[in-house]
């Protein structure tokens, strides 16, 4: 589905990505481990449209990304929920999920559909709909987040983030939906430090050191290695 | 007491109580010469409207506003004087010139980011006065442009006195005001509220930035083309000082007063001055001396402008007195995860 061949990505004379290869097969959820600075957020602004590559090669259904448009990226189906929500507080809660649906914005039909899917994956958002999205708990705002990147109607989500500052009991409620939404067909690259939550419910890993990709495995093999327990799961 | 007020200001209804009012001035207003104040402020207020588009709600500092505005003016006034179109057809060009010249200089200007463009427009604004005044060919250069039409009224209706023609004005206004009110409860609105909350955000939801930011520009534009324009049927002798960059600070102060990004911030900035400048002419030129200080004050105590301040003010009165539906400040800000209900979500 997603294919990254040699990828470069440089902020002026630093080099932010280097040589990234790495492939996201159909309706996996593939996590991104790796520490603040790795290079997590850099790839997935990149995969976006917001960063240009500097070398190498983005594949999407057979379809090349390199210089395309952040939008046109969206249209084609890979869609980022940002780490750190940014929702638009004082919006309300419709409001802000409706302007996930940007790209289908004439289907209106459709995206009212959509918007009801929405609200059954997150019931607690029905309620809320008419209050401005500042005014909601951290974890119905990361609801919020996810509900408007799924409103893009996206095949491939790239989530970065999701459980940062989040408390523990809302953060395995947010992982439930993650596999939810990957169960449901939604292809999810999932980028997090909470590395154990995230393999448990991952079908591969990759982890990033310093702009590369240093290991790749399944969830098992990424689990029982040594060095991925020491460095990201403390145990 | 303040709280019932304010929320008694910010009632749907109230709009009406202030069409009916500014319907009923001319019959309260001392002299003619206070309806032609009148109309110049809702001439101006139209412009400062199309200045919130762009800079308001896009977030985008445009400041060739004035010169826009000067393009308007001069559309018509060349037209109806040298060319001999009457008033409505040279109207309807002015719009159409401004829009064009605005999707134009968008589509340039509008690659640039932040400061830059700020600084490519204020350039625009200055190639504009410079056009007008240096162009003698076309535009008369500094003697301006006269004898130009007063918008013709139908069957009994003279636009050419000052009442008729301020309720001419105050019809456009209130066109302005309701699009806008529309446009800003609509998805476009909502688009450029993104915008100006942040390119990458705007992006990452799949908006076109250049489509969306020439589209607001060519709005603004238009907007400043129709005041330009209406200015020029009222005053009926332009000069490329009309085209002064003075005059874009002019209206970004009558924005900034009012409420940058408000729906009402443009009306109430606008008023607010025209009519303290009027109010202190006496001073003759005395008068900044007590209208600077004034202005420094409204900036540090009012810095969302009086009506984004009394919006927020009711908003937090609401919220801490527990009111379930606050007031909707239309500035819009876009969050991080940092606000107390998280902290609370967190304990």
């Amino acid at each position: 589905m997603l294919q990254l061949k040699n990828v470069d990505v440089c902020y002026g004379s630093f080099k932010a990505l280097n040589e990234i290869s790495m492939t996201v097969n159909s309706g996996e959820l593939v996590v991104l481990l790796g520490a603040n600075g790795a290079g997590k957020s850099s790839l997935f602004n990149t995969l976006s449209g917001l960063n240009k590559p500097t070398a190498g090669d983005i594949e999407f259904e057979g379809k090349r990304l390199n210089g395309l448009r952040p939008s046109a990226i969206v249209d084609a189906g890979i869609v980022q929920c940002a780490e750190g929500r940014k929702l638009f507080p004082q919006m309300s809660v419709q409001q802000n999920l409706m302007l996930g649906a940007y790209v289908h914005r004439r289907d209106k039909q459709g995206n009212r559909r959509r918007y009801k899917e929405i609200l059954e994956m997150f019931p607690i958002l029905e309620e809320k709909a008419e209050q401005p999205a500042g005014s909601l708990s951290g974890g119905q705002q990361q609801m919020v987040a996810i509900g408007r990147a799924m409103m893009s109607r996206p095949r491939l989500l790239m989530l970065d983030e999701p459980s940062l500052g989040l408390a523990p009991l809302i953060v395995r409620q947010m992982f439930q939906t993650i596999q939810q939404i990957n169960s449901l067909g939604t292809t999810v690259l999932l980028a997090e430090q909470n590395a154990f939550a995230a393999l448990k419910i991952a079908s591969r890993a990759y982890v990033m050191e310093n702009g590369r990709l240093v290991m790749e495995g399944d969830r098992e093999a990424m689990l029982g290695n040594e060095k991925v327990r020491e460095a990201y799961i403390g145990a | 007491m303040m709280f019932k007020l304010a929320a008694l200001l910010t009632r749907p209804a109230t709009k009406y109580v202030f069409i009916l009012l500014a319907l009923l001035f001319p019959l309260f207003a001392a002299n003619e010469y206070q309806v032609y104040v009148m109309s110049l402020a809702f001439v101006w207020a139209i412009a400062v409207y199309g200045l919130n588009i762009i800079t308001g709600y896009c977030g985008q500092l445009n400041l060739a506003h004035g010169g826009f505005f000067a393009i308007g003016a001069y559309t018509l006034g060349l037209l109806t004087s040298d060319y001999g179109w009457s008033f409505w057809p040279a109207f309807v060009a002015a719009l159409l010139m401004t829009a064009v010249l605005g999707f134009i200089t968008g589509v340039i200007s509008l690659r640039l980011k932040e400061h830059y463009f700020a600084i490519f427009t204020l350039c625009v604004g200055f190639i504009i006065y410079m056009l007008l005044d240096k162009w003698e060919e076309l535009t008369h250069g500094a003697i301006g442009v006269r004898d130009i039409a007063a918008p013709y009224g139908f069957g009994v209706v003279d636009f050419t006195d000052s009442v008729p023609f301020y309720y001419l004005v105050l019809a456009f206004l209130i066109f302005s005001i309701w699009f806008i009110s529309r446009l800003s409860k609509s998805l476009l609105g909502r688009t450029f509220i993104a915008i100006r909350n942040g390119d990458e955000l705007a992006q990452s939801l799949g908006i076109n930035l250049m489509r969306n930011k020439v589209l607001a520009f060519v709005l603004s534009t238009t907007y400043a083309g129709l005041a330009g324009a209406l200015y020029a049927g009222m005053v009926r002798f332009i000069g490329p000082e009309d085209a002064n960059i003075l005059h874009t600070f002019n209206l970004i102060t009558y924005l900034l007063v009012g409420g940058i990004g408000t729906l009402f911030g443009p009306l109430v900035g606008t008023l607010s001055i025209v009519w303290l400048t009027q109010s202190l002419q006496f001073l003759e030129t005395y008068k900044m001396i007590l209208f600077g200080p004034l202005l420094v004050l409204l900036v540090i105590f009012f810095p969302n402008g009086l009506v984004g301040s009394l919006l927020l003010w009711m908003r937090r009165k609401a919220e801490s007195m527990g009111v379930a539906k606050a007031p909707k400040a239309s500035r819009v800000e876009t969050s991080n995860s940092a606000t107390g209900k998280e902290a609370e979500n967190n304990a």
